[in-house]
């Protein structure tokens, strides 16, 4: 698909996507539902509007970064890299098998336009923070998103990375928190709460932006207002369910890293439309 | 042979290491340069002082360091992170292994004040792990130079290597073993001196030591070879492969610990190729301490003594 900011357009992309993960994940038996499907509208509002790229020319120099730091959330990037025209769709249903391109993991080496090799939880902003400062120094206009998991930034790397943005002033980076409020023990609040999470970000030196992590509108509203905000990062705190849009796996941990059986992937694409 | 080596004392290799960035710095506007707030011990701060633009103070934050190095080197640059050793490598490992190692990243590490001759600031600075800990990153180069014109050249040559590379650096200064002119290939080790009964095999400041040991040896009437591999990874097969063919017996010497630095990958050549009667001269399973980097050295049997005992146990084996 070309790229639109039309909202029926961008939702029904939503749709694909959705029943794209559903479909690799049931066809491979495992791998992590929950945490791709919350993080849907994020990467189709990135990848087929806010976002400057060429899948035809994915080393093009001045193309804006995309780095998947929450990585076993694979599926979904898989699926918008797909759809986008950077990988083949036809065999999305190959994931996590011998040879396969979709690896459980994004990785590099079996698709050179991936950004970053991710699956290690909490690398992933200072990463991206290295690609930023690389374009400020070329005077290049890329811009740099990275998606974050909530129960990621319990890692330690997470606040260098975000001291470091906030001090070095890097204006061209977004993070993007797909609060979904689960892990794979639980509820985030019962493992390791990490709220208030806009004070935290702020008190960092952050420009935090609070959306509805399923609004399109509101996530093309906020990439707006990130680019627009000069001297600091922006952060959007993406409020968001788990699983969302398949009914029996919202708000359910277990769909955090357990793959639907037969039965569930066709209620889960009859619930997607 | 031996003794054709005055051993006048030079620099350090950290600032044989910092000299060549400037020099990098001044022909290729590519060249950027990480430090986590050592940049006065590691010599980074004569690269941050000459190109400011170009030099990211990461503060006390060796992981992030690395990972915001392999983001700058994947966008094109060509990319140095430097701290001691024993930061960079045991905070900075994991960033290492995914965002460098694993995704192919061609980013250029630098431990300085590797060993234990750092001294007084002791262990919890010391890094006596960092060959083993370089070497078992998939893809990388491991460099350990012995002396500023060994530094000078091989930190020029690693900027263009087309992988990551690890590069060791000391604190204290150290004999200068080479001559200017003195050419030098990643991968291809150095032979210093004939020798036909055993061969002594080092890196880094051990070498001066396998020196003097052999000078000593050859007033015994022992000829000992003695080389130095200023690249641990890929290690140079061949030398190691001929020595072992042709004295028969090798010693490895190094400044880490002995069960797994240069000694076991030099033995594993050796036991694939010509296998000989060796012995592992190094530090043994232990952490050394505080004191002159001299005492310490003397205490951990650092020395050329130390070395020539060793080498006199392998020759007795040799002999049956």
């Amino acid at each position: 698909m070309t790229r639109t900011s039309d909202l029926s357009e961008l939702q029904a992309m939503a749709r694909t996507v959705r029943r794209d993960i559903i479909e690799m994940i049931g066809a491979a038996k495992s791998g992590h539902p929950g945490g791709s499907l919350s993080a849907v509208e994020i990467l189709v509002t990135l990848y087929f509007d806010v976002m400057k790229h060429d899948p035809a020319n994915p080393a093009w120099p001045q193309r804006d970064r995309f780095i998947l730091s929450k990585g076993h959330a694979a599926p979904v990037l898989y699926s918008v890299m797909a759809e986008s025209g950077y990988t083949p769709k036809d065999q999305l249903n190959t994931l996590r098998r011998i040879g396969s391109i979709y690896q459980g993991h994004p990785d590099r080496r079996f698709i050179p336009a991936l950004e970053a090799s991710t699956g290690s939880l909490g690398v992933g902003l200072s990463l991206g923070l290295g690609m930023a400062e690389a374009a400020k120094l070329d005077k290049s206009p890329s811009r740099t998103y990275v998606v974050l998991g909530d129960g990621e930034i319990q890692e330690g790397q997470i606040w260098e990375a975000a001291m470091y943005a906030g001090f070095h002033k890097v204006d061209n980076i977004v993070a993007i928190l797909d609060n979904n409020r689960i892990q794979l023990d639980g509820w985030v609040k019962d493992i390791m709460a990490i709220e208030p999470l806009a004070e935290k970000w702020a008190a960092f030196g952050w420009h935090v932006i609070e959306v509805d992590g399923h609004d399109i509108v509101a996530l093309q509203a906020a990439f707006a207002e990130a680019e627009a905000t000069k001297g600091k990062p922006s952060i959007l705190i993406a409020h968001t369910v788990k699983g969302k849009g398949v009914s029996f796996m919202e708000n359910n941990p277990k769909y955090h890293g357990v793959a639907p059986t037969k039965e569930e992937v066709e209620l889960a694409l009859k619930e997607i439309g | 042979m031996a003794a054709k080596y005055e051993l006048k004392l030079g620099a350090a290799t950290r600032e044989a290491f910092g000299k060549a960035l400037v020099e990098l710095g001044k022909t290729d506007e590519n060249v950027v340069v990480c430090d986590a707030d050592l940049s006065k011990s590691t010599f980074t701060h004569l690269f941050g002082k000459e190109f400011p633009s170009r030099f990211f103070s990461c503060g006390i934050a060796e992981a992030n360091m690395v990972s915001i190095g392999a983001g700058l080197a994947s966008s094109g640059k060509i990319a140095f992170v430097a701290s001691f050793s024993a930061f960079v490598l045991n905070k900075g490992f994991e960033q290492l292994r995914v965002n460098v190692a694993y995704s192919g990243i061609p980013l250029k590490v630098v431990g300085t004040h590797s060993g234990i001759s750092i001294g007084e600031d002791g262990p919890s600075q010391m890094s006596v792990e960092d060959i083993s800990l370089a070497c078992s990153l998939a893809g990388f180069t491991v460099i350990s130079p012995v002396d500023e014109v060994a530094m000078f050249s091989l930190v020029k040559q690693a900027a263009y290597h087309p992988g990551a590379v690890f590069i060791r650096a000391g604190r204290v200064k150290v004999p200068v073993i080479y001559g200017p002119d003195q050419k030098f290939e990643i991968g291809k080790g150095i032979q210093l001196t004939e020798g036909t009964d055993l061969t002594l095999i080092s890196t880094g400041l051990m070498v001066a030591e396998c020196l003097k040991a052999a000078a000593a040896l050859e007033a015994e009437g022992i000829s000992a070879r003695v080389i130095d591999l200023h690249t641990i990874k890929p290690i140079d097969r061949d030398i190691i492969a001929k020595a072992a063919a042709e004295t028969g017996c090798i010693l490895v010497a190094e400044e880490h610990l002995v069960d797994s630095g240069l000694g076991v990958r030099v033995a594993q050549v050796v036991a694939e190729t010509n296998p000989c009667v060796m012995e592992f001269h190094g530090i043994n399973n232990t952490y050394a301490e505080s004191g002159l980097p001299e005492e310490v050295l003397e205490k951990y049997k650092m020395t050329a003594a130390d070395v020539a005992v060793s080498a006199r146990k392998a020759l007795a084996r040799k002999k049956g």
